[in-house]
Parts: C-alpha cells; sequence; structure tokens
C-alpha cells in the first residue's frame, strides 16, 4: 500500500465520523495551545525580569558591607558582632581601580521633607551626581552637585514629590528642610516610575556626606560600581574584592555582587518555572492522549467486520496496524496544528492586553507542544492498531 | 489447483472439542464449478474458510497451485488471498462509508496500484458489471443486487484464480439471486475456478460437481 493511499484511507474514516474526530482533535487542540499560552507566559515574565535588569545597566558591580554567604546577613549577626564599615574611604580607593568607569556610593534612610508648610516623610538617598549614569536616571530640570562643591546642602526631588509640594513646577530654587536640615532644591528627577521594587518618583537625593551625618551612619549602604567593559566584570569584581580585603586589614568582609550574576539567578530561576508551567500542561496532552486511544479502541470494535473483510481481501497485519495508526496520527497532528495556531492566537492576545509582557512562546515550547501530542497520538494508537491487526478474520467476518 | 490432504480443523467450545474437519481429502481443479452442501454446522464454512487461507487447519496439508501454503507466515498468506483467492459474502461485507468505486478499487490500492492505472481497471470493472451509473453511491443507497455485484467485482478485480462464495444469495430475493449465480457462472466459464456454500439445493445443482458434508467429513462427491 502506498503511504498516500493509506494517509487518503485513514483520512476518509476520519471525516466520516466528523463530530468524533472534531472533539478529539479539540481536546489534543486544548492541550497544546495551554502549553504554547502558559510558556509564553513564563517566558514573558522571565523577559519582563531581564529587560528591567537590564535597564539598570549590565556592567554594573554592586558592593555590600557583610558576608551575604554565611549565616544570614553577615557572619557576625549571630555573635551580636556588626560587619566592618563600608566606608566613603573605601568607595574612593575602589574608585581609584583602572577598570571602572564610574562609582556611586550610596546610603538609604527614611526623613521628614518639609517645605511652604507642607510636610511629609520620603526615602532619602544619600549619592553622588554619578548615580545619574549609573542608574540611567533623568533629571527633568536643574543639577546635581555639578560646579560646586560635593558637600553643598543640594537636594534632588523626585517627581511626585516636586509635584506635591511644588504645584506649580517651580521647585528649583526653592529652599526646603529635611529633618533638621536645610537644603537648596537644584534639580527634579523625571517621572519614571518604579523599577526593581524601587519607586525613584517618591524619593530625594542629598549628597552622601549629609546623607552620613543626617543618619548618623559611616557605613555605607551599598557602593554601585560600573566597569568599562562588560567582559571584565568578573576579574574587576575580583580587584574590588582584593582592594577590600587589603584595607581591611586582610579579612574578607563584604560581598561583591555582579549585577549579572543576579541577573542570572533570575533568569534561571524563571527558566525552571517555565518549564515546570510546560510540564504540567503536558499532562493535558496525556489526558488527550487517552481520549485518542478511547476513540480509537471503540472504532476498532464498531470496524470489526470491516477489519475482517479487509483481511479476506489479502490485507496483511502490518498494513492493518498502518491504518489505525495513521488514524490516530492524523487526529493529534491535526489537533496539535489547531492548538498551535490556537495558542499563538492566545499569547497574541496575552500581548494586546499586557503590552509590558513580551508573552512570545518560546521556540522549543512550540515545538515541545506538538511533538509531544503527536507522540502521545502516536503511543495511545498503538494498542488499538495492535489489537485491530490481531482479530481472528473469521470471527471478525461473522460479526454484524 | 487446490489439494487438500488428511486437513482437521478442531474447535474447543468449553471443555468440548468439535471436529469441524475431520481428515478431510480433496482436491479442485483449475476452472471447476463446485458446491458444497450440508446442514448448518457440517463443516462447509470451515472448510471454504481454509480453503481461502481465512483459517489455518490444526493438522493435514494443502498444496494451492502446487505450493504448500499450510505452513506460510501470516503476511505470505495475506498475499496469497490478494493475489489468487476472491471472496464473496452473504451479507456483502461492502466498507458503508466509501462509495461502490471506492469499494472496489480497494484490492488495488492495496497491492499498490497507481492512480492512473487503477482509476482504467475499475471504469473497466464498472462497466463489466453493469455498475457504472452507481460508481458513486454508498452501499447504503444500493440495491441488494447491486451490493452483491459490487462485492464480486471487489473480488475478481485482480483475476483471482479462484472465486469462493459464502451463500452468495442468502440475503438476495429468488430472481435477484439467480442474477447473481448467473454472473459468477460466467466468471467461472471465463476461467475462475467457482466454490459456492450454500444451503439452497437449487443453487446448489447449478453446479457440476457437488459435495456434500456433515460432521465435518466429506459425505458425497459427485459430477
Amino acid at each position: 500500500m502506498r503511504l498516500q493511499d493509506l494517509l487518503l484511507f485513514s483520512l476518509k474514516t476520519l471525516t466520516s465520523h466528523p463530530v468524533r474526530s472534531l472533539l478529539i482533535m479539540l481536546a489534543m487542540a486544548l492541550g497544546v495551545a495551554a502549553v504554547i499560552i502558559l510558556t509564553a507566559l513564563g517566558d514573558g515574565a522571565r523577559q519582563y525580569v531581564v529587560n528591567a535588569f537590564s535597564s539598570i545597566g549590565t556592567n554594573l558591580i554592586i558592593v555590600l558591607p557583610g558576608r551575604a554567604e554565611t549565616a544570614g546577613s553577615f557572619p557576625g549577626a549571630v555573635m551580636g558582632q556588626t560587619p566592618r564599615d563600608l566606608t566613603l574611604e573605601d568607595a574612593h580607593w575602589v574608585g581609584r581601580l583602572p577598570q571602572i568607569r564610574r562609582y556611586a556610593p550610596l546610603n538609604v534612610g527614611v526623613a521628614e521633607l518639609s517645605a511652604a508648610g507642607k510636610l511629609r516623610e520620603v526615602t532619602l538617598m544619600g549619592t553622588t551626581a554619578e548615580i545619574f549614569p549609573i542608574r540611567h536616571m533623568q533629571l527633568a530640570q536643574g543639577k546635581f552637585l555639578a560646579h560646586t562643591g560635593e558637600n553643598s546642602a543640594q537636594i534632588v526631588l523626585g517627581a511626585r514629590i516636586a509635584q506635591e509640594f511644588f504645584p506649580d513646577g517651580n521647585a528649583v530654587g526653592q529652599r526646603m528642610r529635611l529633618s533638621d536640615r536645610r537644603f537648596l532644591v537644584t534639580g527634579v528627577m523625571a517621572m519614571q516610575g518604579e523599577s526593581m521594587g524601587f519607586n525613584s518618583d517618591e524619593l530625594v537625593i542629598i549628597p552622601i556626606q549629609h546623607a552620613q551625618t543626617l543618619l548618623n551612619t559611616t557605613s555605607l549602604f551599598r557602593l554601585l560600581v560600573e566597569t568599562r567593559h562588560h567582559d571584565e566584570i568578573e576579574s574587576t569584581r575580583e580587584a574590588i574584592r582584593q582592594t577590600l580585603i587589603r584595607r581591611h586589614d586582610g579579612e574578607d568582609d563584604v560581598t561583591v555582587i555582579a549585577h549579572d550574576a543576579v541577573l542570572a539567578t533570575f533568569d534561571r530561576i524563571l527558566r525552571a518555572l517555565t518549564l515546570g508551567v510546560a510540564g504540567i500542561t503536558v499532562i493535558s496532552l496525556a489526558v488527550a492522549g487517552i481520549l485518542v486511544m478511547n476513540v480509537m479502541l471503540v472504532s476498532v470494535s464498531q470496524r470489526t467486520a470491516e477489519i475482517g473483510l479487509l483481511k479476506a481481501i489479502g490485507t496483511p497485519a502490518v498494513i492493518i496496524r498502518h491504518i489505525f495508526l495513521a488514524e490516530a496520527i492524523w487526529l493529534s497532528l491535526t489537533g496539535a496544528l489547531a492548538g498551535f495556531i490556537l495558542g499563538q492566537a492566545g499569547s497574541w492576545i496575552l500581548r494586546l492586553v499586557y503590552p509590558v509582557l513580551p508573552a512570545w512562546t518560546p521556540l522549543w515550547a512550540n515545538f515541545a507542544g506538538i511533538a509531544v501530542a503527536v507522540l502521545t497520538g502516536v503511543l495511545a494508537g498503538l494498542l488499538p492498531a495492535i489489537r485491530a491487526a490481531r482479530l481472528d478474520p473469521v470471527k471478525a467476518l461473522g460479526k454484524r | 489447483m487446490i489439494q487438500l490432504s488428511d486437513i482437521s480443523r478442531i474447535f474447543h467450545m468449553g471443555d468440548q472439542a468439535v471436529r469441524a474437519l475431520d481428515h478431510i481429502d480433496l482436491t479442485i481443479d483449475s476452472g471447476e464449478y463446485v458446491s458444497i452442501m450440508g446442514p448448518s454446522g457440517s463443516g462447509k464454512s470451515t472448510l471454504l474458510n481454509v480453503i481461502g487461507l481465512l483459517d489455518r487447519p490444526d493438522s493435514g496439508q494443502y498444496l494451492l497451485d502446487g505450493r504448500d501454503v499450510t505452513a506460510l507466515t501470516e503476511t505470505e498468506q495475506a498475499q496469497v488471498r490478494r493475489e489468487k483467492i476472491g471472496f464473496v459474502f452473504q451479507s456483502f461485507h461492502l466498507i458503508p462509508r466509501l462509495t461502490a468505486a471506492e469499494n472496489i478499487e480497494l484490492p488495488l490500492i492495496l497491492t499498490g496500484f497507481p492512480p492512473a492505472e487503477r482509476k482504467a481497471r475499475i471504469a473497466e470493472t464498472l462497466q463489466a458489471f453493469n455498475l457504472t451509473d452507481r460508481a458513486q453511491h454508498r452501499p447504503a443507497e444500493l440495491s441488494g443486487g447491486q451490493r452483491q455485484r459490487v462485492a464480486i467485482a471487489r473480488a475478481t478485480i485482480l483475476h483471482p484464480t479462484a472465486l469462493l462464495a459464502d451463500e452468495p444469495t442468502g440475503n438476495l430475493d429468488h430472481r435477484i439471486g439467480s442474477e447473481v449465480v448467473a454472473l459468477l457462472e460466467t466468471l467461472n466459464q471465463a476461467g475462475t475456478t467457482l466454490i459456492v456454500v450454500t444451503h439452497d439445493r437449487e443453487l446448489g445443482s447449478r453446479a457440476r460437481r457437488h459435495i456434500a458434508m456433515r460432521d465435518g467429513r466429506i459425505e458425497a462427491d459427485e459430477r
């Protein structure tokens, strides 16, 4: 029997039971569509996080005091010790390393901000002007720590804060009180919304020395470092560590994280999540496979006389197996393709509804969805096909 | 030529063994017209099934055109059936979802003929069996006589050496039945061996050789 005749013969059988065939196809299609849409969702989430990280800069290294790897946040914690401070002086030393393009020390705290009879609590960030290029932040008006000494009492307001205190938009040049100190507003940040759980619209920025005095600390919260080249991240990370070990009397008591590594971790986690979701949806394909098997078994028992006839006119068992397998393959293949189209349409709608989420199905999931569907179809068709081929022709012909 | 020697076929019903064929010796030459008659359970259908390679004897030897076909594999037997044997059944056994032409085409498809040749042979066969205007009808839309003509056309499209008919007129009225028998006889006159299993004395008497069976044995064999 020629292959095209085999396929055509099986197709004719399926189209003679259109409702039954369509329902099975639908079960298969929904399984495949679920794989495609859910992996699109998972991978979209991954892409979203990766993009959010990348927007902050991929050449970034973060230094924080204490060792994150050991017990809790730092090793002395259990014994009531504090780790050695990461000081502004340390930051300057790190900043002198040749691989480093720019760096920004960071202190973060909360204080009361008041002006023009209004008062509210704000998150304050003490840093230097370098924070803007490092974190890709933009100023809408004015400047920060330019042309004047680093110690001048300047403050840059987040867009929303500026709006609250100075609705007229004339914030620059105004004087404000932060805690018990007076500052001159020199700039307003552009509206950027939330990024990485950190809302720069509700933030004020002041020079690092002022922040340390205000918060009464000498230890930095973070030190952000940007390397000159992406491929120097690892060596720079090591150089920073060595510099700080030297300055801390040989003690390795800081954590130096490449931003890339954090990104890679998130990437791994979300990839695993997508894979897990795909795995769960594959179960629905198995269910569809069982449906195919069920329908094929019914079909075999309904067509017993036909199988007997086929044997009587000289069809070998192997061809009878092929005929029934071909039916199962038709069902699962057409179902899988319909599911693929349905799934692509679904993820397209997802992208329309949530434009921030790049919900594209990864290539492997497309292939895996279709392949698993066809494979379960074949496996499900195997048992009915074998059963059909084994029928005794005399008994089969006697059946009505 | 069909040569059966010492053929037995035993069925087990519960703890009872039934000898459907009991040491049968039978030779049928090419081109013969044989009727096999006998009461129900006499083994006549089993004999036909063994001759048609649908059933395997439990013992004995079967030579078909000089070749021992008893020990062939399932696939080899299927090939012999396809090339040398045509079956005609009481209940026609047409595939309901296929048209008359498609039913007749089945053996050609199984053998792997290319579509162009299939088309030509089907047209020729439809013409010969006077079914041309019924080609695109499904079995449900055909009369009993037409259905049996389609079945005979399917059985003979590959020009088998033997045509085996099991109660071919059993589901047909007398007039249509006679037409079908006449058709089978025409094929026999053209050289095909014709073996008819029947209850019908009138039909049986039309054959040139009459075999009567009882309890799995050949009781009479007259020419």
